[in-house]
């Protein structure tokens, strides 16, 4: 635990198995907040989860042992999860375009979407990635200035 | 709920009705038992999504990869996702252009049975 009480810091091991914690962990923050509508915390979660399930498939990827790190940082105006791998990188600019979803061709295409959907289910995304790893920072508004991307 | 898969037949469908979340860590269950329908020579699939509390990106490129096949070898493939907030999922991401989505079993299977 954070010495500071508006975060929490923890680890979990770089396993598929542990999303379903993470998503419990973000309904539980945002059940702090009242407000927070059940629609706007299901989005947040898929986001959050999205972001997850991508350091766990870096850590994969780069045969690392370490543990995903995830901030969770509740201010009065915002709810914030930062998620932190130790895997090789990537660059968002460099992500393959796929076809339009109306194009028949869009099947051939299983993956793709995770960063699409962090983007359009939090109110902000930040993308930090190096050589080293990639921080992913997704947050929303709380209270009643509430609204989608 | 925990995550499963139960599979039946009605007319010329097969049905799979699914439960529980479907994300990275059930994806490849959800994958196998699919893929063991389909290579069955099914032609005629429903997959029952509305007793599913979450899915993310990796479940709907199941769904996807699933579609791709089935429709491959001239087959057809229906998802049903009553009241779920899936259905918006599929909205969103525009996949409703190229899934066909129906809100019940009985509407996605009424062309064969009528």
């Amino acid at each position: 635990m954070s010495s500071d009480p508006t975060s929490i810091d923890f680890e979990i091991p770089a396993r598929p198995e542990y999303l379903s914690l993470v998503r419990s962990l973000v309904v539980e923050a945002a059940e702090m907040d009242t407000h927070l509508s059940r629609e706007r915390v299901e989005d947040f979660k898929v986001a959050v989860s999205e972001a997850t399930t991508n350091a766990i498939e870096a850590h994969a990827r780069a045969c690392c042992d370490d543990s995903i790190r995830i901030r969770c940082t509740l201010t009065s105006d915002r709810l914030e999860f930062h998620i932190t791998d130790r895997g090789f990188g990537f660059y968002p600019d460099q992500i393959q375009v796929l076809p339009e979803p109306d194009d028949p061709s869009r099947l051939n295409y299983e993956r793709g979407l995770g960063i699409y959907l962090m983007r359009v289910l939090s109110d902000d995304i930040e993308i930090h990635s190096g050589p080293d790893g990639t921080e992913v920072s997704l947050s929303i508004r709380l209270s009643s200035n509430n609204s989608n991307a | 709920m925990e995550f499963g898969v139960s599979i039946a037949s009605r007319g010329q469908w097969e049905i799979l009705t699914v439960t529980g979340e479907i994300d990275m860590a059930t994806a490849p269950r959800f994958r196998q038992r699919l893929l063991a329908v389909i290579s069955t020579g099914a032609q005629n699939v429903v997959i029952d999504l509305s007793g599913v509390d979450f899915i993310d990106s990796t479940g709907l490129g199941v769904l996807m990869g699933a579609a791709k096949r089935v429709r491959s070898s001239g087959g057809d493939i229906r998802l049903v996702m009553a009241g779920s907030r899936l259905a918006e999922l599929i909205e969103l991401t525009r996949l409703d252009r190229v899934l066909d989505v129906f809100d019940s079993v009985s509407s996605a299977t009424q062309d064969s049975d009528s």
